[in-house]
């Protein structure tokens, strides 16, 4: 009898026990041993500069945490934009003993039979910046709904509820992240009945063919309060409206440095004041904490939110500075921001930002 | 050439050192295959398992039978650029209705072939270049996936997906599936009397003409069945990712070509090898496989890849040079 009266204390114990290490493993960056865990990276694409300065952050990000005994060991594999073979490179990955594998994947749906493999087998999948569908991997994206409401949040925070003409420059037609993206836009626009769309242009994210839509579009137009972006657009907006002898209205930055360099120098000139944010490259770090945190014990939901990379006029010159000529903004996602993103999206409060550089 | 005899059976050795070169030459994409198997055993022993050849071969079966597709247009002297744009159209088709409707699936399945066995109709008859006729297809069979799928997505039935996963006895089902794809094509390609007349419609035409054949039936009759064993690879592949992707296997195309040319195929027509293009569609597989076990850097690794194909090609080359 006092046999099982020990056990059921003992049992007792242990539920509590549990109970306490659930609490610790919902806030803050799980402790667990990782130290001989192996993390990989699939890359469906290695083939332009955004595609390669992914790689870079993850690389270093992984030689980091080797050297800080936080986990055994990362590698890469990229398919060259073959998504048979991208899934042929997870089964290897299976076979070569990889504990956790990131995925940036070549197709939302071909992976499928190869992620679930994976996930059998016991591997962590952590499928990012793409919208993997089968249902056992963790993906980790940006929500363009909020890019959409925090363009015109920034917007009515300069604005008001004054009556304002608004013109939307997409990215290219029948693209998912356009899309996407205008969906957000059109959601974002309902909650500010007082502003007009008074025309849209397909910029294709760079600014010479920004330049020449805007420049076709702004004869039409009434005055322009504010314009709305995709990224890589910006720059050419505004020369478009310079050309036209017109005042510069809003325009929303998308983090590239020709933007964040003409802002400055407008903001010096007549303290010209906008916004700017965007996707960055680095998103295969948080990727990366996100597998490592879930090795570690942390509970983590299916669906992570990266927040966007956002840059207000006074960190303005700080982010400035590392930016090279003609790149975009890259920032370092270190663990401890990567677990208060977490947590953040478990108790779906707003997400962090990115710090500013010192 | 037309007086000459039907060179068919195109290899006669005469003495027994070109024998020899002639076995390595059809040799040569196994020793291949064995030299990286034995390095991606060293580097991880584990994988010298039934679990692990399942894991290395899954993703060759769809691949073995777009190359045995490929293998009977080139053994006409032709070549099929639109292969690996019919695969994805077979995968789209696949995951929409073979589950729900299975007729339909059947349905679409059997007009396609058709469609192929048309094309080589057309080929024939107009005496066009199969190189042109093929490229424009690849882009009607890339349009109607499209309009069929505009987003990857549908679901393979769950009966295929399981038959993809399913783990036979003695071997995982990517070798035995590969085992009985080679012993078929030998025993009707490299062995029966019509395989011979279906190679000498490839290597000498008016002579298979001569000798009473419908030269008309054959190409037909060929391109049908690569339509089929296309359908086979779209189908396989259907259920190893268990979805459908318009553009998921335009590689097939090439390294389909490159498996029939690596077994001991030849572009001139009529000179091909079932087992030698099942083995090479092996090797090639696992050469992407390899890459990744011997963690080359990823901007490397498309150029590595390249210099694999490369270096096991100019040694088939190397070895027919000498056995002339």
């Amino acid at each position: 009898m006092s046999k099982t009266t020990a056990l059921f204390i003992a049992a007792m114990l242990g539920c509590t026990s549990f109970a306490a290490l659930d609490a610790r493993a919902y806030e803050g960056v799980a402790k667990g041993d990782t130290s001989a865990k192996k993390i990989a990276f699939s890359n469906s694409y290695a083939g332009n500069s955004f595609r390669q300065v992914m790689i870079k952050s993850f690389e270093e990000m992984g030689a980091k945490a080797v050297a800080d005994k936080q986990i055994a060991a990362t590698a890469v594999v990229s398919s060259n934009n073959s998504v048979t073979e991208q899934a042929s490179q997870i089964e290897n990955l299976i076979l070569q003993g990889y504990d956790a594998i990131i995925v940036l994947a070549g197709s939302d749906t071909a992976l499928n039979g190869a992620i679930k493999d994976a996930c059998n087998a016991g591997i962590t999948v952590v499928a990012f910046a793409s919208g993997v569908t089968e249902p056992c991997a963790y993906v980790v994206d940006y929500n363009l709904d909020s890019y959409a409401k925090a363009e015109l949040d920034f917007i009515s925070s300069k604005l008001g509820d004054k009556p304002a003409n608004i013109l939307e420059i997409r990215g290219m037609a029948g693209d998912g992240f356009d899309k996407r993206l205008h969906e957000g836009v059109e959601k974002a626009m309902k909650a500010h009945a007082s502003y007009k769309a008074v025309g849209e242009v397909y910029g294709q994210w760079t600014a010479t063919v920004a330049q020449k839509e805007v420049s076709g579009i702004l004869p039409s137009l009434p005055q322009v309060d504010a314009v709305l972006t995709q990224g890589g657009d910006g720059y050419g907006a505004a020369q478009a409206f310079k050309a036209a002898s017109r005042p510069l209205p809003i325009i929303i930055m998308g983090n590239r440095q020709d933007e964040l360099a003409l802002w400055k120098q407008e903001h010096d000139a007549g303290g010209y004041e906008t916004f700017s944010l965007g996707a960055t490259p680095s998103v295969s770090q948080v990727a990366f904490w996100v597998a490592q945190q879930i090795l570690a014990g942390k509970q983590v939901p299916k669906f992570v939110e990266v927040p966007l990379l956002q840059i207000n006029q006074p960190d303005l010159d700080a982010w400035l500075k590392t930016v090279p000529a003609g790149g975009v903004v890259n920032a370092e996602y270190p663990q401890e921001l990567v677990a208060k993103i977490i947590d953040a999206n478990v108790k779906k409060e707003p997400l962090p930002g990115v710090p500013a550089p010192k | 050439m037309s007086d000459a005899p039907a060179r068919v059976p195109a290899r006669s050795p005469s003495n027994p050192r070109s024998a020899l070169l002639n076995a390595m030459q059809v040799g040569l994409p196994a020793i291949a295959l064995l030299v990286m198997l034995a390095i991606i055993f060293s580097i991880r022993p584990a994988a010298m398992s039934y679990f692990g050849f399942h894991l290395l071969f899954k993703l060759s079966v769809p691949l073995v039978f777009a190359a045995l597709a490929q293998m009977m247009v080139i053994m006409l002297g032709d070549i099929d650029l639109s292969n690996g744009a019919f695969v994805g159209l077979i995968t789209c088709i696949t995951a929409l209705y073979l589950g729900d409707a299975p007729a339909i699936a059947a349905l679409c399945y059997l007009v396609l072939i058709a469609a192929y066995a048309g094309l080589g109709l057309l080929i024939h008859a107009r005496q066009l270049p199969s190189i042109i006729v093929t490229l424009g297809m690849s882009f009607i069979w890339l349009g109607i996936a499209v309009i069929l799928l505009p987003a990857p997505g549908g679901s393979a039935p769950a009966w295929l997906a399981a038959f993809m996963s399913w783990q036979p006895p003695l071997m995982p089902l990517s070798i035995w599936l590969a085992a009985l794809a080679a012993l078929a094509g030998h025993l009707v390609i490299s062995r029966s009397s019509y395989g011979v007349v279906l190679r000498g419609a490839g290597g000498n035409p008016r002579a298979v003409q001569r000798a009473g054949w419908s030269v008309v039936g054959i190409r037909v009759a060929v391109y049908a069945a690569a339509g089929l064993l296309a359908c086979l690879a779209g189908l396989t592949l259907t259920g190893l990712t268990t979805s459908g992707d318009a553009n998921v296997a335009p590689a097939y195309t090439l390294l389909g070509v490159g498996a029939v040319i690596l077994g001991g195929g030849a572009f001139t027509g009529g000179v091909v090898s079932p087992v030698g293009t099942v083995v090479g569609a092996l090797t090639l597989s696992l050469a992407g496989s390899l890459l990744s076990f011997l963690q080359v850097p990823p901007t490397w690794q498309i150029g590595a890849q390249g210099v694999i194909l490369f270096l096991v090609l100019a040694g088939r080359v190397l070895l027919s040079e000498r056995a002339r």
